[in-house]
């Protein structure tokens, strides 16, 4: 029973549950299988390793969502758009305008230049949330507004094509390497992050401030500085997912890339047990929670669901979710729990 | 233009203790005036037209509505973000309804009522008695809303019963206002029957919030819970209600949208929850809640259209510039916003 107060038991719960659902409908969905891709190179194949390489996507992104709900008791919307953004700063610095597709600089220079830009933005989004005191959600209106336009105007709206082999494995597979990249990228970034939390006080400092910022500054800490400190380590985030969907196209189409992916980021974090309303936060529970969504909107493509119905299904999930979870509800079925346990010990 | 405002703001000020919410007011009324003056002046062409003005009413008539709806619920302090798939969905359901089952037009307006009316109580349960955040259940709200429209239908088409047709078409000249075209014939100035709706709503809801005892509890609630709880306030039963008129009232915006366009798609009123959000902001609703004027918002979403229209007339027309503008606009008031309440604390 001791699980069940952890935070990890709903997202591994609710993976147990989509298993099962999976092993009774249709045990071939757990195949791997050994094929080669169009390079010729081994690759492993599967639902399963769909859910590992696009749930990677959700994954890096929970992380700075998690550190934003944490710290500001609000979301970041403007993920989706800022993945376009950096994603577009990646491939004009790669091929430049009106190129031909060859590369005139290093993919890690294209990729540090995105890293810059995307914290700028989410440096701008701290400043409104921190500085500001703006509401989470809506200070990144702005941006989820704004943030598709400027990523269409970087490039000129045109839609620069990279030619380069090299650029693909970013979103796809290093040869000799049968297991996709973006997990790899995801493994890196919750290292790097777990480091964070192990050898410095952000965790810590996050919790405090996401619990109270008035009396954690009268504690010594600086809320303002946490708190615009999440936005831009969710903008180091953000341009690392850019590189994977730009890789995964090679090109970018600038009001489809990175769609809806702010809400299966903050589904995720919900998912994951954490408060949405700031304070104590689980980063593995996320991450759980993001392979977890992965693997429910896998199930659904398995069973023919187009991607555009893909929402009435997800929403109904979300609502059981918090529902299940929601405080009101919590009381009144512990309030069974022990009238029932009663009426036991009296028989 | 900033000067201006101040001074103005000042002004008023002297005269008279101004609150939060007319300052808010004031500042939108001035520089949507100063702006649509200053597009008569530099721009001229189109914006001499009264026409101009009443195509902005007749376009954006849906936003006005279900902008009002979000006005409601933010100033009780939470937030719709299902409304643009509320209006997708309805126009969808009555396309489908009116050209695959050959139904008339009021039964058409009873399920648009009805879908609304369903997420307004679905989602003000949730918000209000169940106490889950507004964010979290509407964006489920908005999901669910957006996958149902392509479930009952994929692809958009246009709508051909007759009365519908003709319903769309109904034009309501105002007198006075035409103009001589070219060839020296008299065009009449018109507004669509979505319009008048539209004003009936702003002017029905402008009045409830303003003077009546359900009104005054919107912002009581919104101010602060605690004390409103304390006054002997239902807390509970205001925030659901506000849930609740926002469902209807994006439920009613679906329809007027449905009666502008013409038919029903996946894709309709995209975008529009955040062009409704962004107006209720401009039109000086608070995002904390307990502050905010639904006349604003009616002037917010005039803004918003008006800046829209200047940026595509001055050339400036490609798609990025207005989504550009637009948040530009939202950076400024909100920024506006937040020093304001600054200075109350």
């Amino acid at each position: 029973m001791k699980v069940k107060n952890k935070q990890i038991f709903i997202p591994l719960a609710a993976l147990l549950l989509l298993a099962l659902f999976n092993l009774a409908m249709d045990p071939s969905f757990f195949k791997i299988s050994l094929g080669n891709n169009s390079a010729g190179d081994p690759v492993l194949t599967g639902y399963l390793m769909t859910i590992l390489d696009y749930g990677s996507e959700v994954a890096i992104l929970a992380i700075g969502m998690t550190l934003v709900t944490a710290a500001c008791g609000g979301q970041d919307i403007s993920v989706g758009a800022a993945v376009a953004i950096a994603g577009s700063v990646i491939l004009r610095v790669l091929v430049g305008q009106g190129g031909d597709g060859t590369l005139q600089a290093p993919i890690i220079v294209a990729f540090l230049i995105a890293c810059v830009v995307a914290m700028l933005f989410g440096a701008f989004n701290g400043v409104l949330v921190a500085i500001f005191n703006i509401q989470p959600m809506v200070a990144t209106l702005i941006l989820y507004t704004a943030g598709r336009s400027i990523a269409a105007w970087i490039n000129n709206n045109e839609l620069p094509i990279v030619t380069d082999q090299t650029f693909t494995y970013f979103g796809g597979f290093i040869p000799g390497i049968p297991v996709p990249t973006p997990f790899f990228l995801a493994v890196v970034c919750v290292v790097l992050i777990l480091l964070a939390l192990k050898f410095t006080n952000l965790g810590l400092y996050t919790q405090a401030v996401g619990i109270n910022a008035s009396s954690s500054r009268l504690n010594g800490l600086n809320p303002t500085f946490i708190k615009w400190l999440s936005f831009v380590i969710l903008g180091l985030c953000v341009a690392v997912v850019g590189l994977i969907k730009t890789s995964r196209l090679s090109t970018i189409n600038y009001s489809v890339i990175a769609k809806d992916i702010e809400m299966d980021a903050i589904l995720a974090v919900a998912l994951g047990g954490n408060a949405l309303s700031g304070g104590k936060f689980n980063i593995m529970a996320s991450i759980l929670g993001a392979y977890v969504i992965q693997f429910l909107t896998t199930t659904l493509y398995k069973f023919n669901v187009s991607s555009d119905a893909l929402p009435a299904y997800k929403a109904v999930v979300v609502i059981i979710l918090v529902v299940i979870s929601a405080p009101a509800v919590k009381d009144k079925l512990a309030a069974y729990g022990k009238k029932w346990k009663k009426q036991k010990e009296v028989g | 233009m900033a000067k201006k405002n101040t001074a103005a703001g000042n002004a008023a000020a002297g005269r008279k203790k101004l609150t939060e919410s007319n300052l808010l007011l004031l500042i939108t009324v001035v520089i949507f005036v100063v702006m649509y003056a200053g597009a008569m002046v530099f721009l001229q062409k189109g914006f001499l037209k009264p026409q101009t003005f009443f195509n902005i009413l007749n376009a954006n008539a849906a936003l006005i509505i279900t902008a009002c709806g979000m006005s409601l619920v933010m100033i009780t302090g939470g937030i719709d973000i299902s409304v643009g798939g509320v209006v997708a969905l309805v126009s969808m359901c009555c396309a489908v309804y009116l050209d695959y089952m050959g139904g008339n037009v009021f039964v058409s307006l009873l399920i648009a009522l009805g879908i609304g009316l369903a997420f307004g109580v679905v989602q003000g349960y949730l918000v209000a008695y169940l106490d889950i955040q507004p964010f979290i259940v509407s964006l489920a709200g908005m999901f669910f809303a957006r996958g149902m429209t392509t479930i009952v239908h994929t692809a958009p088409f246009n709508v051909e019963n007759e009365t519908f047709v003709a319903l769309k078409n109904t034009r309501i000249y105002v007198p006075g206002m035409g103009t001589v075209n070219k060839l020296g014939k008299y065009v009449p100035a018109y507004v669509e029957i979505g319009v008048i709706i539209a004003l009936l709503v702003v002017v029905v809801l402008f009045c409830a919030l303003k003077w009546t005892k359900a009104g005054r509890n919107f912002y009581a609630v919104g101010g602060n819970r605690q004390s409103a709880l304390m006054l002997g306030i239902n807390v509970k039963r205001t925030r659901f209600l506000a849930q609740l008129l926002c469902g209807v009232l994006a439920g009613i915006g679906g329809y007027v949208y449905f009666l502008h366009v013409g038919s029903g798609s996946a894709s309709h009123a995209s975008g529009m929850e955040m062009n409704a959000i962004a107006s209720s902001i401009i039109g000086g609703t608070l995002l904390t809640g307990g502050v905010g004027n639904i006349f604003g918002t009616f002037v917010g979403v005039l803004s918003l259209s008006t800046i829209q229209n200047i940026v595509s007339s001055i050339g400036l027309d490609q798609a990025w510039w207005t989504g550009i503008t637009v948040a530009a606009m939202l950076c400024i008031f909100l920024i506006i916003q937040s020093v304001i309440l600054r200075r109350r604390q």
